[in-house]
C-alpha cells in the first residue's frame, strides 16, 4: 500500500488533488477528489483519454507523483505516439519509474467462459502497478471494454464496484474514463459506481463550428463551477479556459495613456484613457475604426509598450499598406517586436479556440496593449450569448492582466441601433467611442463621439474628423444656426465668414481713409486760422509799437518842457523823440 | 500442484498441450479450478499434457504478461492458437470444447 496522508487543514475540507490541467483546478476549486475516483464521460473524440492522461503526466511532472496508466483500448506504444505531439515523453516516465503503463488486451475471440470468476487478475496487475513505483494516481481507459470482453455482467458490476473501493482503499486518486451512453452519462452506467466526482465532457457542432465543454455533474462533499465550461485541446494540452473570475477586484491604474489622436485626447478632460481599461470603438461601415485602432497601436509602439494586434478582417501585410496611406507607418515596430498582427478569419476557429489564442499569444508575448479588430465578426462564429460570454471573459482577463484594450465593433446603422453593440459589451468596457457617418446633402462625413468615459469627464460635442494623409485628424467644432456644422456645409460656413471678413476689412479702411481726410481737412483749416492769428497778431504788435513810441515821445517832451521852465532852454522839442 | 516462482519457462517439452492455470492463491474459485483441471487432463489428455499453476498473488507481472484479466483462467498456450478459458472449470463441456478435446470420454 502506498503510504499516503491527507493533507493537513485547518478545517474538515475535502481535500483535492490538483490535476495541473489549465483551468481545470479553478473549476473544481483545488483539483478532483484525492484518493478517490473520478468519472470522465463524453462521446467519442471528446479528449478524455487526454485528459486522463494530462492528469498523471502533470502529475508527475509538477507535483511528482507517480502515475499508472491501465489502457483498455490502446496500447501503450499507441498512446506514447499520440500523446508525442502534445509533448509528452511517456516512455522517459516509464523509464524513470515515474509511469507504469498497462495495456489490458481483452478479446472476446480468446476468452472461454467456464465457471465462476472473478477479476481478481485486473486488480492484482493494477495493484502490483501502483506498489512497484508508490502511485499516487491511476487512471483507467476505458473500463468498459471489459464489457465486451466478458460476457457476465452481474460478475462484472459487482467487480467494477469492488475495483473503485478498492482504488479508494488504497488512497490513490483515480480518473475513470468511460464512453457516453444514450440518456445516460455512461454507456454502463459506471455513474452509479462512482459518486464522488464526475466529469462531463461534451463535443457539439452547432453551425459547423465545435465546441467541446466540459461540465462537473458532480462532486460531492465540495463546491464547484456549475456550468459548462469550454474546453480546447491544444498543442500543450486540454486546457478548460477560460475562467470568468467571479470577483470583480482587479487593481487599476491611474495613469493616463493617449489614444494616439491628439485631438481625441483633447476630448477627455484628462488627455486620454486610464491604462489598463477597455475601449470600445462602434460605428457603421466604413468610419475608420480600423484607423482609429492602429492609430492607438501605433501610439502605444511609440510609447514602448508591445502590442498585439488581432485582425479579423485583414491580414498584416494588408493592414500595413492601408495604414501606410494614411501616414501610419506599422512596418517598423512590427520589426522590431513591439507590434504583433495576428490575422485570422473568424470562421476559422470555434469562439473558444480564439479565445484560447488570445490568451495563448498574451502569455507569450506579454503586451500591454491588446487590439482586436473587430469583435462584430465573432458573431459569425458562435450565438450572441456565447459571443458574449466568450467577450466577458475576455475583457475580463485583460483587464486582470492590467492590459489595455481596444475593441472595434461593426454596428449596423439600418435597424436604427446605432449605440447598441450586438454583443453587449457595453457594459463591460470603460470607454466607449462611436464613429458615425453623418449623412448631409448629397455628402457623407465621419464624427466622433464618446459616449461613455468611466471616470473622467469629456467632451459632449460629436466632432468631425478627417482621415488624412497624417492620420486621422480631428476638425475644430464649427456650430452653425442649426447646429453642428460639417463637411460642405462647413466649407460654406467658412466661405461666408471669410467673405465677411472682407468686407468688414473693406469698411474699417474705408472709415480709415474718411478719417484721414477730415484730419487733413482740420489740419489746414488750423493752418489757415494760425495765419490769420499771425498777421492779426503783427498788426497788434504794430500798433503797439507805435503807441508805444508815442507814448515815449509824450514822456520826453514833457521832460523837455519842464527843464526849460527852470533853464529857458528854447521851447522847440527835440527833433529825436518826436520821429 | 505446481507452483513456479521464477520466470516463465520456455516450453521445451513436446507435450501436445500445454495449459498454464492462473489462479489467486487459495480462494475457493481457484482452489476448484486446479481440481477440475487436474481431473479433466488425467481423464482426457494423460501424458499428452503440461499443466503449469501460477499463482499470480505471488508473481504479479505474470499477470500482465499473459494479459490475465480475470481469476482463475486457464490458457492453452498449445495447439494455438492460443485461448483463455476463465472461471473455476466446473463446466466441463465448455472446458473440453474450448481445449479442442473431444469430449467422449475416451479420447486415450
Amino acid at each position: 500500500m502506498p503510504e499516503y496522508k491527507l493533507a493537513p487543514t485547518a478545517l474538515p475540507q475535502l481535500p483535492k488533488a490538483l490535476t495541473g490541467i489549465d483551468g481545470l483546478d479553478e473549476i473544481t476549486e483545488g483539483g478532483l477528489p484525492l484518493g478517490r475516483p473520478t468519472l470522465v464521460c463524453g462521446s467519442a473524440g471528446c479528449g478524455k483519454t487526454l485528459l486522463g492522461i494530462e492528469f498523471l503526466v502533470r502529475g508527475i511532472i509538477d507535483y511528482n507523483e507517480p502515475g499508472v496508466l491501465m489502457t483498455f483500448e490502446e496500447t501503450a506504444d499507441e498512446l506514447a505516439a499520440n500523446v508525442t505531439s502534445l509533448g509528452f515523453d511517456l516512455k522517459a516516465m516509464q523509464a524513470d519509474k515515474k509511469l507504469r503503463v498497462d495495456h489490458v488486451h481483452i478479446d472476446r475471440s480468446e476468452i472461454e467462459e467456464t465457471g465462476e470468476y472473478d477479476l481478481e487478475g485486473l486488480f492484482i496487475r493494477l495493484g502490483y502497478a501502483i506498489d512497484s513505483i508508490g502511485a499516487k494516481r491511476v487512471m483507467l481507459d476505458t473500463i468498459e471494454a471489459l464489457f465486451s470482453g466478458f460476457p457476465n455482467e452481474a460478475v462484472l458490476r459487482s467487480e467494477i464496484r469492488r475495483l473503485f473501493r478498492w482504488l479508494k482503499d488504497k488512497g490513490v486518486t483515480t480518473i475513470i474514463t468511460a464512453e457516453r451512453g444514450e440518456g445516460t452519462l455512461t454507456r454502463q452506467g459506471l455513474e452509479e459506481y462512482v459518486s464522488d466526482c464526475v466529469i462531463l465532457l461534451d463535443n457539439r457542432v452547432i453551425d459547423q463550428i465545435t465546441t467541446r465543454r466540459l461540465r462537473i455533474v458532480k462532486y460531492r462533499g465540495t463546491t464547484h463551477g456549475t456550468n459548462e465550461y469550454p474546453y480546447l485541446i491544444t498543442e500543450e494540452g486540454f486546457s478548460v479556459l477560460p475562467i470568468t473570475s467571479l470577483k470583480l477586484e482587479h487593481t487599476v491604474s491611474n495613469e493616463i495613456i493617449s489614444s494616439g489622436v491628439p485631438g481625441l485626447d483633447e476630448m477627455f478632460t484628462r488627455r486620454g484613457w486610464y491604462k489598463g481599461s477597455s475601449i470600445l470603438i462602434t460605428g457603421t461601415a466604413g468610419t475608420a475604426k480600423t484607423t482609429l485602432a492602429a492609430s492607438f497601436a501605433l501610439e502605444a509602439c511609440r510609447r514602448g509598450e508591445r502590442c498585439l494586434y488581432f485582425a479579423f478582417e485583414e491580414s498584416p501585410a494588408q493592414l500595413i499598406r492601408n495604414m501606410r496611406t494614411v501616414g501610419l507607418d506599422l512596418q517598423p515596430f512590427v520589426d522590431q517586436g513591439a507590434l504583433i498582427i495576428e490575422a485570422s478569419r473568424p470562421t476559422l476557429n470555434g469562439l473558444e479556440r480564439h479565445l484560447v489564442t488570445v490568451h495563448k499569444l498574451i502569455k507569450e508575448h506579454e503586451p500591454q496593449t491588446v487590439v482586436i479588430d473587430p469583435i462584430s465578426n465573432l458573431v459569425s462564429v458562435g450565438s450572441l450569448s456565447e459571443v458574449r460570454s466568450m467577450l466577458t471573459r475576455l475583457i475580463d482577463f485583460l483587464k486582470v492582466s492590467n492590459i489595455t484594450a481596444l475593441f472595434t465593433a461593426l454596428v449596423s446603422a439600418r435597424d436604427g441601433r446605432m449605440e447598441m453593440t450586438e454583443e453587449g459589451v457595453s457594459s463591460l468596457v470603460d470607454t466607449w467611442i462611436s464613429v458615425r457617418d453623418l449623412e448631409g446633402i448629397g455628402e457623407r462625413n465621419r464624427g466622433l463621439s464618446i459616449l461613455k468615459a468611466r471616470g473622467m469627464a469629456h467632451s459632449n460635442q460629436v466632432r468631425e474628423f478627417l482621415v488624412t494623409d497624417n492620420g486621422i485628424q480631428l476638425l475644430d467644432v464649427v456650430i452653425g444656426p442649426m447646429g453642428i456644422i460639417t463637411g460642405a456645409s462647413r466649407l460654406t460656413q467658412r466661405m461666408q465668414e471669410q467673405a465677411q471678413l472682407v468686407a468688414q476689412q473693406h469698411e474699417l479702411s474705408r472709415r480709415d481713409r474718411e478719417l484721414e481726410r477730415k484730419r487733413r481737412v482740420l489740419e489746414a483749416t488750423i493752418e489757415n486760422l494760425r495765419t490769420e492769428f499771425e498777421s492779426v497778431e503783427e498788426e497788434l504788435r504794430q500798433v503797439n509799437n507805435e503807441e508805444h513810441a508815442r507814448h515815449e515821445a509824450l514822456s520826453s517832451k514833457r521832460h523837455t518842457m519842464g527843464h526849460s521852465l527852470t533853464t529857458n532852454t528854447p521851447a522847440t522839442p527835440d527833433p529825436q523823440h518826436s520821429a | 500442484m505446481t507452483t513456479t516462482t521464477a520466470e516463465l519457462p520456455a516450453s521445451p517439452t513436446e507435450a501436445d498441450y500445454v495449459l498454464h492455470l492462473y489462479i489467486t492463491g487459495a480462494t475457493p474459485n481457484s482452489m476448484r479450478a486446479v481440481r477440475n483441471i487436474k481431473e479433466i487432463c488425467e481423464e482426457h489428455l494423460a501424458g499428452r499434457y503440461e499443466l503449469l499453476i501460477i499463482d499470480i498473488y505471488q508473481q504479479p507481472q505474470l499477470a500482465r504478461q499473459e494479459q490475465i484479466v480475470a481469476a482463475p483462467t486457464l490458457v492453452r498456450q498449445r495447439p494455438l492458437p492460443r485461448r483463455q478459458l476463465v472461471g473455476d472449470l466446473s463446466n466441463r463441456a465448455a472446458v473440453l470444447i474450448s481445449l479442442g478435446v473431444p469430449s467422449s470420454g475416451n479420447a486415450n
